[in-house]
């Protein structure tokens, strides 16, 4: 674990320290034989919203869902290097997934809310880790519909089924879902890209919200989301970690030409 | 172009005519065998023949032990191949899909879906009518439970493979751990495709009649007891309708018309079923 004092290229208040809550360090990735990341090295400032954005088969996708070890569902996929969350390795093959996971959080890109009431939507989760009298588990889905802005709007339905809702409210009660198993790190994965401006709008909001409590990484295509959203941006390329810096420093001014090209919509 | 129009116009119409036909020509073979079960079972159909046993000729009968024993042995054969199938489309679905011994597994199903049911009953009346000296209707649950089998295995499994993998990995990214994954939320997803399955599986096992010639055999006196032989309507409608009397010949059409429509009840439900699933995903 590094104290990072601000001194990633400069930065408005010089007495500001970041930790990082997870970093990366010479990660690789393979899909079979092919190779998707290579040697990508980068850290994750706790509590701040890093976005990583990059055009189609970069690679972002990819090292996210490295971060809850989602791949290892699937056989053929595997990592190497290190992940470090608060300093342990996540990739080490005797690590408890399941444990992992609800420490590590992951919003996909379509909602995918399961078949059953908006109440047990989000208790589900919960009840996997902890056991809680019937008013605690109505406090803490209270909550959690709060968080995600959507509780004014189901509270009078909470038996309902969770796929009645509209795609927008659907993917704030999968991040009510995760946020109310209590992650330490929050994983999106282009969030918004199933959603209409509204939703969109409101699940940003929402994020800001959240980068208080929370560790956020977002994947997005849209850079301009990135720029709204993100404190740190890492920009990839072919599987490549190009540039990782603030995010006001990576779109006025970043040092690769490659970043430079992709922003101003060269390519991608 | 346009001397060509009036041709292809001309060779259209023909082939819809023969589509057409076709489709009559093999629809009203449906009608004519509902039909006819209708025209000569209905005549048959009192409360005798629920309240009645099979009687020798003479003596006026019905179909009671007849239809116990048919919701016997598909009972038992259901309480068989329901959990077994399930758990083995799982395994195909969920836990092996990329394996070799689920390829193996998937090519055996097939095979046994369309194995002839005179062959599985003769292996049952090894298997389990020598050893213990005498038919039974547990035998005849059994020769069923073969023949059902495949079909829940296969049902099983093409339901949960139409759970899309978001779904799964939505619950693991919650570090729910894969038996609670498919317990909880695959088969919750696909309750009322499982129950289409086994409503099919009981339609297709109160149809069969050769696995139960060599294992359930057969029994003129009212016999619930699975571990002796025991009657069921394919089996006596097998025997009066070979009897040369009138009065047996009767009540084998009822018993006919009976399971038809037991099982054309099964297939409508399944469909109601299914359909109903389908316009609950689109609300």
């Amino acid at each position: 674990m590094s104290d990072v004092k601000a001194q990633v290229h400069g930065s408005g208040d010089p007495a500001e320290t970041m930790k990082d809550k997870v970093i990366i360090r010479d990660l690789n990735f393979f899909y079979g034989q092919s190779k998707a990341l290579k040697e990508v090295s980068m850290p994750l400032r706790e509590r701040k919203v890093t976005a990583f954005i990059g055009p189609s088969g970069c690679g972002k996708s990819t090292l996210l869902r490295v971060l809850n070890r989602m791949y290892d569902l699937y056989p053929g996929q595997r990592a190497e290097g290190e992940v470090l969350l608060d300093g342990e390795n996540i990739l080490a093959p005797d690590l408890d997934l399941n444990l992992l996971r609800a420490r590590v959080g992951m919003v996909f890109q379509k909602p995918t809310p399961f078949p059953m009431s908006i109440y047990d939507n989000i208790a589900f989760g919960v009840r996997l880790y902890e056991k809680l009298s019937k008013s605690d588990m109505d406090e803490r889905v209270e909550s959690a519909l709060r968080r995600s802005a959507l509780w004014t709007e189901v509270k009078d339905k909470l038996s309902a089924n969770g796929l009645s809702l509209s795609g927008g409210q659907q993917q704030r009660l999968c991040i009510a879902r995760t946020v109310a198993i209590s992650p330490e790190v929050i994983l999106f994965d282009e969030p918004c890209s199933a959603l209409d401006p509204i939703s969109t709008a409101k699940v940003e909001e929402l994020i800001d919200e959240l980068s208080e409590d929370y560790t956020i990484a977002i994947v997005t295509h849209n850079m301009q989301q990135a720029a709204r959203v993100s404190q740190f941006t890492a920009f990839m390329y072919l599987g490549e970690m190009v540039e990782f810096d603030e995010t006001g420093k990576v779109f006025t001014s970043p040092r690769d030409k490659r970043t430079q090209d992709y922003i101003t919509g060269r390519f991608g | 172009m346009a001397a060509l129009y009036p041709a292809r116009k001309r060779r259209n119409l023909v082939w819809k005519a023969l589509a057409l036909a076709a489709t009559m020509f093999g629809l009203s073979w449906l009608v004519l065998i509902l039909g006819a079960l209708i025209w000569n079972g209905v005549g048959g159909l009192s409360l005798d023949v629920f309240t009645k046993m099979t009687a020798p000729p003479g003596v006026v009968g019905g179909l009671l032990n007849s239809i116990v024993g048919s919701l016997i042995v598909t009972a038992i054969g259901l309480a068989i191949a329901a959990p077994l199938g399930i758990l083995a489309g799982t395994y195909l679905a969920e836990y092996g899909r990329y394996t070799r011994l689920a390829v193996g597994v998937r090519f055996i199903n097939d095979i046994l879906l369309s194995a002839p049911s005179i062959v599985i009953g003769l292996f049952v009346y090894q298997l389990c009518v020598v050893p213990f000296g005498h038919f039974s209707g547990a035998a005849g649950g059994v020769a069923l439970a073969i023949i059902a089998t495949p079909i829940m295995v296969r049902t099983t499994e093409d339901m949960l493979n139409l759970v899309p993998d978001s779904l799964r990995e939505a619950a693991a990214a919650l570090g729910m751990p894969r038996s609670l994954i498919i317990r909880q939320v695959a088969y919750r997803a696909v309750r009322s495709g499982i129950v289409t399955g086994i409503l099919l599986a009981v339609a297709r096992m109160t149809g069969e009649t050769a696995p139960l010639i060599f294992t359930a055999l057969g029994n003129s006196l009212f016999a619930a007891d699975p571990r002796g032989p025991m009657s069921s309507l394919p089996l006596i409608i097998y025997e009066f309708a070979r009897s040369p009397y009138p009065e047996q010949q009767k009540l084998a059409w009822t018993g006919a018309l009976l399971v038809t429509f037991s099982v054309l009840g099964l297939s409508i439900l399944a469909r109601v079923l299914s359909s109903l699933r389908v316009a609950g995903k689109q609300s």
